[in-house]
This record gives structure tokens, sequence and C-alpha cells, in this order.
């Protein structure tokens, strides 16, 4: 009895595990939560169940075969070798299947081409390796903003554990209203990124130069997450993206929000800061914009090192040109545009006095202001 | 023995200097499988690197570089050196030929391809690292931002092309001109077929990628814009000319592998190959069809909707010449008189899972469902169910056919179903958890995921290990055979095999039909 009874128990464990593990690995595309994405799903289905009966036909009579005429078994071998009429159905007939495939997948192409009557467009801008968003045709002034990995570091490299959103986390999403048509008008500024979120169900390549058209109209509130999904150098699998879709009534007080820090932003830049501010400031800047290249002890990497560097310890202009502008032909961006003035100044003196390099230099945003103006 | 009935030559010169069909082929297979195991190591720091979330053994432009390396080191260094090498002993012993049409040539294709592959090696050690912009190198990642040591990539791409252009035209030269009086075009065994197709599109496309290279040398150092927006070109026209290549390039790395998979089938089964005339049809339409694909590897660049729906209807029509070949191979195992050694067991292997690799080609296919495959690991899996699956497995059992009829000695058969069940196993833990991942989200070509992915991504490791590990017994069991093997002096070895090299004495002498052989009024595969 003790003997069932645990074998009992061992196969309910055994039993409970697959389903435990089930939950958090989806085996199968998501239909979303568009319209456009369900016929996405649909097709798939449709095409995958005529491949899985096919294969279970040919793979079924490769198997009696298998079985049953074997040499072992004393089968004697056939010596047929063609049969016009068969070779002629299995021609004809994927043929038909094929057609019957390439209807629905027409239709469903046709609506994810459609672009036109969008109520809302984005511009959306891959770079090495974070998204920018531009709202651009919402009543007023636009509207823009920078959306970096917000995963730590520490848990990229396990000295933390990792988060539930590890990877697939944003300091700035991308808001949108449900039931709108959204229009993404897709490019990049350096290298093909490809700017894709399965549930709302875009994918689309960025391309510098070019301006490429995708749209959806997401039917659900909620948060959907995604990736760059073209090879866009070291750090292609560290530029998520997180769209939040949300009612429109939060979305014009979002946008309202985001109209309000932005004059926020340039009242800040006339304010002085102390050297304190600005190296807390700027530490976090560093964290989020600085360190995936230039180091945590500012030693380098793909960048030069920042500790001990001519530039940092150096002329203070030619320092503010290398942030401004970048350096062209490398990986160094230009940051003028991605960063606030304060998040400039704080940076820049957070490089001249950290690692080392007490130069004792403080930038105020008002330094870089007036550095931007020439 | 007359003048020109000399054996080989004693030592390296034998090597260096030979025109020998066998010895230039039997120089291709061993450095094939060299390059096999090297874009092998690649592949297990890959997957060691996957193996659990975060970043624990290497930096992730290295794991680009890796990426891009065993992409590269796979299809140019293994897979397609090795079918040419199985060509050089092959055809001329198949079509009644004393060798290849073009001898000094053949040996200069194999010489220039080790320098090669060392001159694209070398860019690892380099200021920079090696290229890591993946094996398809999209500009402008390859040219305006890639490493220094792009130009040696380049030159060492350009390397290679010269090799198979060269290797092709041999073929080519040799199959027209060399077969065997009554060796009529459609009494040719398949894998003769398979590669006189294979060789038009080699030479037909290599050039392309020679010309996409030299525009992006020309974009690196010399300043043109072909790729580049900013002056006037276009990042989209290096995909164009990429895929171009590109995909006749797939279809040159598995029609041979149809080729093999054509003469071991009937061999085991003891029955003729089911349709021959339909299976060379079948070939010669899937090339025809490779040249007006290519844009299917680019749904989601933002062509005009009249060009994917193009794209899709041409890709779709592939799956007809393709399902032809399966019902072909299917219906001649059908009341056969079937055996399962170790070459029976590879090809099986091959059809069951290249035809899974074909229908997730039929899902890729379809353009609006592509925008959620393309780029993500189901594609990942899709291709190595075709290139592992398919042309691994079909090299595989070719030289466990064959490799009897070329040492005179015969493998450890139980090693061999050994090595089958364990890469078969393998290969599918490896592989199929990843049709999951891609499509519940993580894209290819990614050092670091999302922890809904861990789980499949490990059991993809334990099996990618268990594939490579499996690896280390074949190449015992081929040493193994060479040295010690139990002799075979049977010239038919196995007693379904048909075909004018089961003629010859075993093992096959150093020169091999000096004399024509007759060719007998029925045809011998059909």
């Amino acid at each position: 009895m003790s003997i069932k009874k645990s074998l009992v128990t061992a196969g309910a464990a055994l039993s409970a595990l697959p389903i435990v593990a089930l939950a958090q690995n989806q085996v199968n595309m998501s239909p979303g939560v568009t319209k456009v994405g369900a016929e996405i799903y649909d097709l798939h289905m449709l095409i995958m169940i005529i491949c899985i009966v096919i294969g279970v036909g040919v793979f079924g009579v490769m198997l009696y075969s298998i079985v049953y005429h074997r040499k072992s078994k004393g089968f004697v071998a056939s010596q047929f070798h063609e049969s016009t009429k068969v070779e002629i159905a299995w021609t004809v007939v994927p043929f038909l299947i094929l057609i019957g495939m390439a209807v629905p997948a027409t239709s469903t192409l046709l609506e994810v081409y459609d672009n036109d009557d969008a109520e809302l467009d984005i511009l959306v801008t891959g770079h090495q390796w974070k998204w920018r968003y531009e709202y651009l045709n919402a009543e007023g002034e636009n509207v823009s903003f920078f959306s970096n990995l917000a995963t730590p570091q520490e848990e990229i490299y396990n000295s933390e554990a990792k988060g539930e959103h590890y990877l697939l986390e944003v300091d700035e999403p991308l808001v949108i209203p449900v039931d709108t048509k959204v229009r993404f008008l897709i490019t990049a500024n350096d290298v093909i990124h490809s700017w894709w979120v399965p549930e709302i169900a875009v994918k689309r390549d960025a391309i510098p130069g070019f301006i490429n058209e995708a749209w959806s109209k997401v039917d659900q509130e909620g948060i959907y997450r995604g990736q760059c999904t073209e090879l866009c150098g070291s750090y292609h699998g560290f530029m998520p993206i997180v769209v939040h879709a949300v009612s429109q009534d939060e979305f014009q007080g979002w946008m309202s929000a985001k109209r309000a820090d932005k004059d926020a932003q340039i009242a800040a830049s006339s304010v002085d800061l102390s050297l304190d501010a600005l190296m807390t400031e700027g530490e976090s800047v560093y964290k989020t914009q600085c360190l995936a290249c230039h180091g945590g002890q500012g030693e380098g990497g793909v960048g030069k090192a920042i500790s001990g560097s001519s530039i940092a310890m150096g002329d203070l202009g030619l320092h503010l040109d290398v942030g401004i502008k970048g350096v062209a032909g490398t990986a160094m961006q230009a940051f003028g545009e991605q960063l606030t003035d304060v998040e400039m100044a704080a940076v820049i003196t957070y490089q001249r006095n950290a690692f080392g390099n007490n130069t004792g230099d403080v930038v105020q945003p008002s330094d870089v202001a007036q550095h931007k103006q020439g | 023995m007359g003048d020109h009935h000399h054996g080989p030559a004693k030592g390296l010169s034998r090597w260096l200097f030979t025109t020998n069909h066998k010895d230039i082929g039997t120089m291709y297979l061993w450095f094939s499988f060299a390059m096999f195991i090297l874009g092998g190591t690649f592949a297990m720091i890959i997957r060691a690197e996957l193996f659990q979330p975060g970043m624990q053994l290497v930096e992730p432009g290295f794991f680009n570089q890796m990426t891009t390396l065993h992409g590269l080191v796979m299809v140019f260094g293994a897979i397609m050196p090795s079918f040419v090498g199985l060509a050089n002993w092959l055809i001329p012993m198949m079509i009644g030929a004393p060798d290849m049409a073009l001898p000094r040539m053949n040996n200069w294709s194999f010489w220039i391809l080790p320098p090669g592959f060392l001159m694209l090696a070398s860019t690892l050690f380099m200021e920079g690292g090696a290229p890591a912009f993946g094996w398809t190198f999209y500009a402008p990642l390859s040219t305006t931002y890639a490493a220094p040591s792009v130009t040696f990539f380049i030159f060492a791409i350009h390397v290679l092309g010269i090799s198979s252009i060269m290797g092709s035209i041999n073929i080519i030269a040799t199959i027209m001109n060399m077969r065997a009086p009554g060796m009529t075009y459609m009494k040719m065994p398949l894998f003769v077929w398979t590669w006189f197709i294979t060789a038009f599109l080699l030479v037909a496309v290599m050039p392309v990628l020679a010309g996409a290279v030299t525009m992006m040398l020309m974009d690196i150092h010399f300043g043109t814009s072909f790729f580049s927006a900013a002056g006037g070109g276009d990042p989209v026209l290096f995909q164009h000319i990429f895929w171009f290549f590109g995909h006749p390039e797939v279809y040159i790395i598995i029609l041979p592998a149809f080729g093999v998979v054509s003469q071991v089938i009937p061999a085991f089964s003891r029955k003729p190959l089911f349709g021959y005339a339909s299976m060379v049809y079948a070939t010669a339409a899937i090339a025809i069809l490779s040249f007006v694909v290519w844009a299917h590897h680019m749904y989601t660049v933002g062509m005009p909707v009249a060009g994917e729906l193009f794209f899709m209807y041409a890709t779709m029509l592939i799956a007809v010449p393709t399902g032809v070949k399966v019902f072909n191979w299917v219906s001649t195992m059908w009341r056969g008189s079937l055996s399962f050694e170790t070459p029976m067991l590879f090809s099986i292997g091959f059809l069951v899972l290249f035809t899974i690799g074909g229908f997730t080609g039929l899902m890729l296919s379809i353009a609006p469902a592509d925008f959620q495959y393309h780029d993500t690991y189901f594609v990942v899996a899709h291709f190595h169910y075709v290139m592992v699956a398919g042309a691994v497995f079909s090299m595989t059992s070719a030289v466990y056919f064959w490799l009897p009829k070329w040492t005179g000695r015969m493998y450890n058969e139980t090693m061999g179903k050994v090595h089958f069940w364990i890469s078969f196993v393998g290969f599918n833990v490896t592989f199929f958890p990843q049709h999951f991942v891609g499509l519940a989200g993580m894209p290819r070509r990614v050092p670091d995921y999302a922890l809904q992915f861990a789980d499949f991504n490990m059991m993809s490791s334990i099996g990618a290990f268990v594939y490579g590990a499996s690896q280390i017994m074949f190449l015992y069991n081929v040493i193994a055979t060479i040295v010690s093997g139990e002799k075979v002096s049977d010239e038919q070895v196995w007693d379904g095999a048909e075909g004018l090299e089961w003629t010859l004495p075993t093992p096959a002498p150093y020169h091999t039909f000096e004399v024509p052989p007759k060719i007998e009024a029925t045809p011998a595969h059909g």
C-alpha cells in the first residue's frame, strides 16, 4: 500500500511540474490586442494545422513502411518506380491548398498595409541602443523623449536578483490611447533597427534615411512589451520597447503633463545647482547613458576611458562638444537632444569629478545652454 | 604499369600538388570537418552564454562575433566545401570519368580555401574584434559601423567565392564533357543531377556576392555611398543584393543533400527511386524559383504591397516541387525491403526533419504572419531544421554510405547507430524548443533574454552540448574505420546500392575508369 501511495504522490508531483512550468513557458504566438493581430494569429494557426495534417499523413505512410516493409521481416521489394497519375495528383493538390492559403493571407496583408486615416502619428527613431518617440500631430507642440533600458547592470551581470520584467523594462514607456488608429513612422539614426511589439502586431524595420509606416489600433488597456529585432550592434539585446495603452482621457492627461514637464525643464536650466546635486544627478545619468560603453569606473570598453581622459580633464568646451555633438564615425553619439540641459550639465560635472578626475569643475545648465548656442 | 599508371606521390607533395579528384575530395572533406568543429565550437560558446539569463561568459560584442563567425564558418567553411568534396570523389566515379575535367584548377580551388579561412579567423585577434554584424552582414552595420577587420572579411569572402566559382565550373565541365558513352543526361544518378544544377546556381550568384562585398569595400574605403542614404544610396539595396545571392545559396546547400538522399534511400529500400524524371524536374524548378523569391527574407523592410504579394506567392510555389520530392522519397520506401544501417537512419532523419523545416518555411512565406516570425528564434529553428537536419544529416549519411568504398573498410555499425540516435535526439532537444521561444517573442542574435524564455533556452543549450559531443563520436568512428576498420572487398558493399561507383573495386583505386565503362541500355535509376 505504502509503495502505491508514494507512487501516487510522486505521480501527482511529476504531473504538477509541467503545468507549473508551462504557465511561464508560452509555446505559441499571442493573438494580441488588435484586430489585425488576431487575424494574423488565425492565419498562423490555419497554416500550421494544414501543415500538421499533411505531416501526419506523410509521416504516417513512412512509419507504416518502416514498420511493415522491412527486410528483416522478409518483405520482398516491389519494383514500381513511377505513376503519372499519382505524380500529377500530388503536384496539383498542393497547388490548390496553396491557393486556399494565399486568399486569407492576401486580405490580411492588405489590411496591414492600410495606413490611411490615422488619428495619431508617432515618429519612432532607432538609436544605438535606445528608442526615441515623437508625437507629431497631437494638438499643440510636439512631444518627444528617449526610452532607455531600465534594467540595472547589476541584474544583467548577476550580482542582483533579476526583476519580473528583466530586459523588458524602460525608463519612459511609449503611451498610446486605446481604440485609436495610431500610425508609427519608423526610421533610424545610425544602423538598421526593427521596432516590434508582438501583442500590438507591429514589426517594421527602422532604416536610416528612410521612413517606414505601420499602424495599430489597440483594443485593450495594458502594458505591452517588445524588443528590437534587427541586429544593430553590441547592445542589440538591450533596447526594449514598452507600450502603455491607456484610455483616451488618460492619454490627454499624460500629454499635458509631458508638456508641463518640458516647460519645467526649460525653467530649470536657468537655475544653478550645487556640486553635490549635480554629482548625484550626474551619477544616475552616467549609469543609464554612459556606463555600457565607458565602464562602471570610467575604465572604458566600447568607448574610451573617462578616468584620466584628456577630454574629461582638459578643455571644458571640447568636453561639452563631445557630449552634445558626439564624435562622427564612432559609436559616441550626439547626446545634445537626448539629455536635458540639467542632465547634460550634471553628467559632464560628474565625469570631471568622479573616477579620480578631481578637476573641481562645476558645469551649470546655463553653461550647457550657452554652449549649444555657440 | 604504364607511364600514366602511377600511384600517389609520397609525403606532403602528394597533397599540395595533387590533381587527383579523390585526393582533392578527401582534402575538401577533412577541411570541411575541421571547419564544422570550429563553427561548432562557436555555437557551443553561444549556447553556453544563453544557458541562463544574464551575461555570464562573454561580453555582448564578442557574442555577436560568435554568431557571425558561426554562420559564416558553417555555411562557407563546413557545408559548402563538404559537398564539393563529395562531388569531387563521386561525380567522376558515377559518370564513368577518369577524373575531373579541369584537374589543376581543382587543386587551386581547394588550396585557396585554407588561406581564405585563416584570413577570416585571424580577425578574431584584431583590434576591435572579428566581424560582429551577423552572417548576413547588413549595411550600414557592416560598413560605417564595422570594426576595421571588416576589410579582411571582405577579402576572405572574395577568396571563398573564387574557390566556389572555380569548383562549379569544374563540375559543369566534367558533367557536360566527361560522361561515359551511353551515360545520357537522363541516366545520370540524381546526385550528379543535383550537383549539375547547383553548380549553375553557384556560377550565377557568387559574383553577385562578390559585387556586394566590393560595394562595401568602396563605401568603407573609397568614399562611395552605395548603402548610405546620406550620400544618395540605400541600405535596403544591400539586402536586395545579398538575398539575390543568399536565397539561391540556401538551395546550393540543400540540393546536393537531396542528391545524396536520393541515392541512399533506394539503396536501403532495395527498390528504384520513385519518379526519377520528376525528381530532376523538381530540382530544376526549385533552382529557377530560387531566383525570384529573395525578398521573402525582407518582408519587414517596408516594400510596397505589390512586391510583398509577388514574393509571397512565388515563395509559396516552392512548396510544390519540394513536396514532390518528399512524396517521391516516401514512395520509394513504400513496399520496399527496408533495412536500417546508419546511412539509411541519417537519410530518414533528414526526410522527417527536413520536412518539418519545409513546413515552417511555408509558414514563414506567409507575409503577414512573417511580421510576427521575422528575426525571432522561430526563424533560427526553421533554418537549422533545413541546414543541420537537412544538409548536415545528409552529408553524414553520405560519409557512412561511401566510406567503405573509399577506404575498403567498414565503419563500426553499432557506433554509427548510436551516433545517429544521439544526434537525432540532441538536435531536436536543441532546436524544437526554439520554435516556442520564437513564437513567444524572443528575437534572434541576442546575448541575453527575458526570464520567460529561460527554461526552453536551458533545454536548447543542453541539447546543443549533446549534439556537439556526438560529433566527436563520428570523428572517432571515421578515424577508427580508416585505421583499423574491418576490411571490405565486395565491390557492391551494400546489396541494394546502384550506380557505376559500385562496379569499381573496393577500396576504389587511385585511378578509376581510365577506360570508359559500358553503360547498359536500361537506365540505372528509374
